[in-house]
């Protein structure tokens, strides 16, 4: 994986050292709330309901032993004893004090690490598919890309202060496991003629307006790639609605002006930057891509003994195929039984880094649904591996199920949220698990948001659930039919709101009725796709 | 009744205005009637308290409850990790949140 040279390092260090002084500034009094609150969200810390959450940036969701087992350190010397790890491949600390958050900076850059752009409007961290460098379906190996975007789009003085924040993803699959047309730009490596370059997805998003991006290019090649994405955000940087927050994503601009109209500007601005000569050196692209390159796989078993059920259970549920014959990747599920979606104490936290360079060459991944990847994991150790993942709470064999639902971490900690998702993810978990119908259902994808800003993904769910503050009382709106998938989607609505107790018996109705109606190899969504809204609503409603 | 709270400057911890100081218990939160703001400005200039705000709440036998659940869970903690609240030894607790 990348490594900081000298610059990188450099800029980390100066920042931490910028904010250590406006930190002391604030507690010293000599700046404002109003002073500070920029500088200190530019550091990706927020004020929460409970205190100052810091978000760090974990880019396109790769990280080593060493910097995990950082991770896991901080949550139990500056936090209390845990992390949450976020839809964006992020990770969250809910209980930071002003006092230590440039220790905690430091900390972090130690090990190459960072909190800058998680925050304010600006190029947010830049994510990718979990299995990026290992999956047997990738075309390439993405994150040399996103490693250019990332630092191209650090500190970019243009685009320090967009209009509102930009989110952007990179894969190289057909299938999507990025939510990628649901960025504000997504970017997709293909191959075209035998030449590999980007194709251009913009003007995607959730939040209260949710839009699926529409392509503007269908082939970039690969030494314009930082040109062609610096002039979509220029054009935006121009005409994005600065008066107005609401308005203010690229998704409302392009929506507006049309895909076309967009894209007119957008040809015309990278036309007159071609001459310019804005790209990187494709030099830096190949320097980089080396950090990337496959680790020393050996040949090995392909198959495991299933003889233990428990462990055949998990292996069919939790690995992905991987490129390598005698490896595959393993998910680690960070959503036991009623536990909290996406929560890791910092014990496991160093359990999962030293599982890393024990069985997947010192490297791991963060998913956007909330999980840990081990990339890299020979077919021979998954035994040893799930053993041990088992024995830390960390063996739930729940992948892409009901019970491997994203949530937000809603009114329990957000400022933002309306409702709470955590408790409906852990009744829900419970339910399903006690009556055995998580098995019966297969692929469902459960997304969750405790207010309209969507960090829970619900737009996108196969059954979405969003929470509402109804007079003062929480209320949950049920939609189906969204996919963050390659199908991407939107769900819709399925009627009035429900109490916590009634959303949960809905969420029950709408599957069971799934397991009545469905046909051989249907999942949930193929169902609801072929059948329609009504039926759902008649059993929900009636 | 109207009472004060914000987050305390250094660590974040939720705090509720007593009358003479910022605790972190809402139950020692006092009414502050119609003097909130010029409290608020007061407070604020002094670095004891950042982003305060004036909530209505109800006083009963039982104490101070915040009229909207989410000050509910800011005053007592995330009713997920009931460990973590203020009152870690009472399950119950939560309820008086929801």
């Amino acid at each position: 994986m990348y490594q900081y040279d000298q610059y990188d390092q450099q800029m980390v260090d100066a920042r931490v050292e910028e904010f250590r002084d406006q930190a002391r500034r604030r507690l010293d009094g000599k700046l404002t709330e109003d002073q500070f609150k920029p500088l200190r969200l530019m550091n990706g810390l927020y004020l929460q309901l409970h205190a100052y959450m810091l978000r760090v940036a974990i880019p396109y969701g790769t990280l080593n032993s060493r910097q995990m087992i950082a991770l896991g350190d901080i949550a139990d010397k500056y936090d209390r004893g845990y992390g949450h790890f976020t839809t964006r491949q992020n990770l969250q600390y809910n209980w930071i004090k002003l006092e230590d958050a440039a220790d905690i900076l430091a900390d972090l850059a130690k090990v190459e690490m960072h909190a800058i752009q998680t925050s304010g409007n600006c190029i947010r961290n830049i994510s990718s598919d979990h299995f990026a460098g290992a999956a047997a379906d990738e075309l390439v190996d993405p994150r040399p890309y996103a490693e250019l975007l990332r630092q191209w789009s650090s500190f970019h003085p243009e685009f320090t202060y967009l209009p509102r924040k930009f989110k952007i993803a990179v894969i190289a699959a057909e299938k999507d496991r990025a939510a990628m047309r649901l960025h504000d730009i997504g970017i997709q490596i293909v191959e075209k003629d035998g030449e590999i370059g980007a194709r251009f997805y913009v003007g995607g998003g959730m939040g209260r307006t949710p839009m699926i991006a529409p392509m503007i290019r269908d082939f970039v090649p690969l030494d314009q790639l930082i040109t062609y994405s610096e002039a979509c955000l220029r054009v935006y940087n121009r005409y994005g609605r600065r008066d107005n927050k609401y308005k203010a994503r690229i998704k409302i601009l392009v929506h507006e002006l049309g895909a076309e109209e967009y894209t007119r500007q957008v040809e015309q601005e990278f036309a007159h930057m071609l001459e310019q000569g804005v790209e990187p050196p494709r030099e830096e692209l190949e320097r980089i891509k080396p950090f990337f390159a496959d680790p020393a796989f050996e040949d090995g078993a392909k198959n495991v003994d299933r003889s233990d059920p428990d462990f055949a259970l998990w292996v069919d549920r939790n690995t992905h195929r991987h490129k390598h014959d005698s490896y595959v990747s393993a998910v680690i599920s960070l959503k036991p039984v009623g536990g909290i979606p996406g929560d890791a104490t910092g014990t496991q936290i160093r359990i999962m880094a030293k599982l890393a360079e024990q069985y997947s060459f010192d490297e791991l991944r963060i998913m956007h649904t909330q999980n840990v990847v081990l990339p890299h994991v020979k077919i021979a150790d998954l035994h040893a591996l799930w053993t041990a993942l088992d024995a830390a709470d960390l063996g739930a064999p729940n992948m892409d199920s009901i019970e491997d639902m994203i949530a937000c971490p809603g009114l329990d900690y957000c400022a933002l949220a309306n409702a709470r998702s955590i408790p409906l993810a852990q009744r829900i978990s419970e339910k399903f698990d006690a009556s055995g119908k998580t098995a019966k259902l297969g692929e469902l994808k459960l997304k969750i948001s405790g207010c309209i800003n969507a960090c829970g993904h619900h737009h996108a769910g196969h059954i979405g659930i969003l929470g509402v503050d109804r007079k003062g009382v929480e209320n949950y709106q049920l939609s189906l039919g969204g996919s963050e998938a390659e199908d991407t989607a939107l769900a819709k609505i399925t009627g009035p709101g429900f109490t916590e107790d009634g959303v949960i018996d809905a969420v029950e109705k709408v599957t069971d009725l799934y397991l009545d109606v469905r046909e051989d190899g249907e999942r949930f969504l193929d169902t609801y796709r072929r059948i329609g809204m009504a039926p759902f609503k008649e059993a929900l409603y009636d | 009744m109207k009472i004060l709270t914000g987050n305390d400057l250094r660590t974040g911890a939720v705090t509720w205005w007593d009358g003479t100081n910022w605790s972190l218990h809402v139950d020692a939160a006092a009414d502050v009637g119609e003097h909130g703001d010029e409290i608020l400005a007061r407070e604020e200039a002094l670095r004891r308290v950042n982003v305060p705000y004036i909530i209505e709440a109800e006083a009963s036998a039982e104490g101070v409850r915040p009229a909207h659940i989410k000050d509910r869970v800011r005053a007592l903690g995330p009713t997920v990790r009931p460990d973590l609240t203020l009152k870690p030894k009472d399950p119950e607790a939560i309820d008086w949140v929801i």
